[in-house]
């Protein structure tokens, strides 16, 4: 049996015939006749140039088949084929493509499986590029600088890092990753593979308008890549892959409220949202909450800078498990302290959920969320269903 | 060092081409700026201008980043100055310098015709956005009217593309050009746009979209045989409009698409199968394919007469300069300079249509017109392919080129759409049978009823088939200012 692969294909019902794809394909792998624009399965190797320049969006048609469609037969579409029941092997079956490297599809199936299903983005969320970079090809950048988040008091060494991808385009989003690749090889003589970090800077770069990043990365202490991370000098250069990831994203609405549950380095996508928000509507008011756990406030990355955000501007709730002369408290005991007003947020349409940090806070939050649904008289299992499918209830634990 | 790639944000004016140390023409731009701002801010309705819209904005010309999608208020939109990345060692595609490196600069000889091509594109610019200016009021749908503003906003980005290369090449009288954009105004009696289709009015929303079918392609032609031009900076600027204006393309052929859709949905709904029986099609609220093809005639013929004369000198002498090129040229298999070429070019004796080969230096007009024809043959294929698929027995046709036309050899003679020169007498009977009646404006004018639901489509059309950026159907394209 042959393996299933991936064909991108053209929708020629929507297509226009304006050739613009096939004018940007660097390589030559687009062609037309007077009815269709089709893609040699042979040439195309997915660099996706073609995709943000089509004005129709016909171009972003994808099929697993186990034989490719040939140019003519592509050329005999009236319509395009339905997808046959097959998939990759790698793939957990989202509705959206995450990736196109089939590692980071299989690690961001395992981070979005707290959802409970196939995870959704926002319905308003902006389009995500995704896997411009890949490991044959990945974007040079450079550091531009490498702090300590946390007390030098504290238990945990956590960074921030700014990366500069000087004059290569990058364009990510809000809650999606990035691949770092640590220099060397494994045992085995194989170069390593990449690790995936939210970007905790907003779409338009930690600086407006510079083409930066930033990551908030935590020291483990046999992690390979982390302490490479972690150690990096200002001026040394990194290979990255991606961007990844096209669920856990934020909403462009302005009148969606976000409640953000996180701990530790979790809190990257919810400092890339809140900075989005304030550079887009400064002036909203009572649309962002925060649920933030970590041991104590000086192992709380960003404690500082979040203290100064006003509290109109982004509710801030913080949990803390080793706290001195205070009980052990944890994100699902802030979120049960506060269950009417997050119990009023879940009743409506404008809530959105998003979770991050490790695996094990999942059990207990959405525990939380249970109690706080049933007690406002809602069915929490389908309430989170249908918040899912509405690209409303967001996970991504590691 | 110059950031060829990256959109600058550094002066006023978002651009790729080092504006901030070309302290001359930044201080023009900036000069020319407040009256563009002026300009844009008494065109459209100001309601429009409060309200946030769901638009595309360059942010680098590399085909990774030149589009990302926003809401942004249309006034706040980041017009700029884009050029398409440099060739390297670029050479003159065409005519008689064919193959010496195209020009960085102005070459003298060719000034006066380089600037009046330029200027009669950035004439066409500003011309479309005032003929549009008023029919975000009549939206079928939220996903219309960001199409529109969309289009609208980018049309305003190619008028500033062909200002910065007036003021940047041409000095003082490339300055009183640019400012001479802002003055002339579509269907004004005292200073009109130069070229005729632009002082029509697009009064509804099926004029718009046969308006950026058929008209914008003629733009689309003119913006291809200019990124030809051995003027580097216009090819360039060209190329990246090109970008751009398949959108339009998109707009025109989805926007008549689903006028037809939505018409063939009704007559299904209620039974009907006769295209012909169009009191009773019109009762249904949606547009009768005969009114369609009517609406066709009217604005392919307008934007034939575009191309200007079949047999045209200046468009010889701006070939052989190098200054305009063909469409395709570097995909033509021929010497590229003409000199021994003829070209069938139609012409009319004895009061019959024929056709004669004549030099093909001469004949670059007609030669662009036909592939304008085919170009423009293709939607109307697809259409046909939704009417036959409803089963409906109706064909949408494109009329003979020497129907209804101001411009070029036809316009001496009377020529029904079959292509039979018919009397004049003849003709004006039949008028009424082949373009659209004021009857029949009154009638699509009745449907123009606003809908600003997210999700809701008027009733004469149908909703798309994929949403703008991939959104859902219900998407809030346009967040309306309520004021």
């Amino acid at each position: 049996m042959t393996t299933p692969v991936k064909q991108h294909l053209i929708d020629p019902e929507i297509c226009i015939r304006c050739y613009t794809c096939e004018m940007t394909c660097p390589i030559g792998a687009i062609q037309h006749d007077d009815t269709n624009v089709v893609v040699d399965p042979d040439i195309c190797n997915f660099c996706m140039d073609c995709i943000p320049v089509c004005p129709t969006g016909s171009i972003d048609e994808w099929r697993v088949v186990e034989t490719p469609y040939t140019l003519e037969q592509q050329y005999a579409f009236d319509e395009l084929p339905e997808q046959d029941d097959i998939a990759l092997p790698e793939d957990a079956g989202g509705e959206e493509i995450e990736a196109h490297d089939d590692v980071v599809v299989a690690l961001l199936a395992e981070a979005h499986k707290g959802t409970g299903g196939k995870a959704r983005a926002p319905a308003t969320a902006s389009k995500p590029t995704i896997n411009l970079y890949s490991l044959s090809n990945p974007a040079k950048a450079t550091v531009q600088g490498n702090y300590r988040l946390t007390d030098a008091a504290g238990d945990n060494d956590v960074r921030h890092i700014i990366l500069d991808l000087g004059r290569v385009p990058f364009p990510v989003l809000e809650g999606q990753s990035i691949g770092i690749v640590p220099p060397g090889v494994d045992a085995e003589g194989k170069a390593h593979l990449p690790r995936l970090y939210s970007v905790s800077s907003p779409r338009d770069g930690e600086r407006p308008g510079f083409n930066n990043v930033s990551l908030t990365v935590k020291r483990e202490k046999m992690g390979l890549c982390s302490n490479y991370v972690c150690d990096l000098a200002k001026g040394d250069e990194v290979q990255v892959t991606g961007p990844f990831g096209s669920t856990f994203l934020l909403p462009s609405d302005p009148e969606a409220h976000l409640l953000m549950i996180c701990t530790g380095t979790g809190s990257a996508p919810f400092r890339g949202f809140t900075m989005r928000r304030q550079r887009e509507t400064p002036g909203a008011r009572d649309s962002l909450t925060l649920v933030f756990g970590a041991r104590s406030a000086r192992d709380l990355p960003y404690f500082g800078p979040l203290k100064k955000v006003p509290d109109q501007f982004m509710r801030k709730t913080f949990a803390f498990s080793r706290a001195e002369d205070q009980p052990r408290q944890y994100v699902q005991d802030k979120l049960r302290e506060e269950a009417d007003t997050v119990g009023a947020l879940l009743k409506t349409e404008k809530a959105h959920v998003y979770i991050c940090g490790l695996k094990a806070m999942e059990t207990g939050v959405e525990e939380a969320l249970g109690e706080i649904a049933a007690s406002a008289g809602q069915d929490w299992a389908e309430l989170r269903n249908r918040m899912r499918e509405e690209g409303r209830y967001h996970v991504e634990t590691y | 060092m110059l950031d060829l790639i990256n959109v600058s944000y550094d002066s006023q004016i978002p651009n790729n081409v080092g504006l901030s140390s070309d302290k001359k023409v930044l201080k023009a731009l900036e000069k020319w700026h407040p009256g563009y701002i002026n300009w844009w801010n008494d065109l459209i309705p100001q309601n429009f201008q409060e309200s946030m819209v769901y638009l595309r904005t360059a942010v680098s010309v590399d085909p990774k980043g030149w589009a990302k999608f926003d809401y942004v208020k249309m006034p706040e939109y980041r017009w700029g100055v884009l050029l398409a990345p440099a060739v390297e060692d670029r050479r003159i595609a065409m005519g008689e310098h064919l193959g010496e490196p195209a020009w960085q600069e102005v070459p003298g000889e060719y000034r006066n015709m380089l600037k009046r091509l330029i200027v009669i594109q950035g004439d066409t610019e500003p011309g479309s956005v005032e003929q549009q200016r008023f029919l975000g009021l009549t939206a079928p749908s939220l996903y219309d009217m960001r199409n529109l503003f969309q289009v609208n906003v980018e049309e305003g980005r190619h008028l500033w593309a062909m200002v910065y290369l007036l003021q940047k090449y041409f000095g003082r009288d490339g300055r009183e050009e640019a400012d001479d954009l802002l003055v002339r105004s579509s269907g004004s009696e005292e200073a009109p746009r130069m070229l005729g289709a632009f002082n029509e009015e697009t009064p509804d929303w099926l004029s718009f979209f046969m308006f950026t079918y058929f008209t914008d392609r003629d733009g689309k032609m003119q913006l291809e045989s200019l990124a030809q031009s051995g003027f580097d900076p216009l090819s360039r600027t060209c190329r990246f409009m090109l970008t751009e204006e398949a959108h339009h393309m998109f707009v025109g052929e989805t926007g008549v698409g689903r006028t037809i859709q939505a018409t063939l949905e009704a007559m299904t709904k209620a039974g009907i199968t006769d295209p012909t029986d169009i009191n009773k099609i019109r009762d249904l609220g949606v547009i009768d394919l005969p009114t369609i093809q009517k609406k066709l005639n009217l604005h392919y013929t307008l934007s034939l007469d575009l191309f200007g004369q079949e047999v045209s000198t200046n468009a010889a002498n701006a070939f052989n300069a190098g200054i305009k090129g063909r469409y395709m040229e570097q995909r033509i298999d021929d010497d590229h300079k003409l000199q021994n070429d003829t070209y069938p070019v139609t012409s009319i004796k004895d009061g019959k249509i024929l056709t004669e080969d004549v030099p093909a230096l001469t004949a670059i007009n007609m030669r662009l017109r036909d592939d304008y024809v085919r170009d423009a043959a293709g939607g109307i294929g697809r259409w046909n392919k939704m009417i036959a698929k409803a089963g409906i027995e109706y064909e949408l046709k494109l009329p003979h080129e020497g129907f209804h036309r101001q411009i070029g050899v036809f316009s001496t003679v009377a020529v029904d759409p079959d292509g039979n020169i018919v009397s004049a007498e003849e003709w004006a009977k039949r008028r009424e049978d082949w373009l659209p009646t004021k009857a029949d404006g009154d009638f699509i004018q009745s449907l123009m009823v606003p809908c600003y639901e997210p999700g809701e489509y008027a009733s004469w059309i149908a909703p798309p088939k994929v949403g703008i950026d991939n959104k859902p159907g219900d998407f809030e394209y346009v967040k309306l200012h309520m004021a």
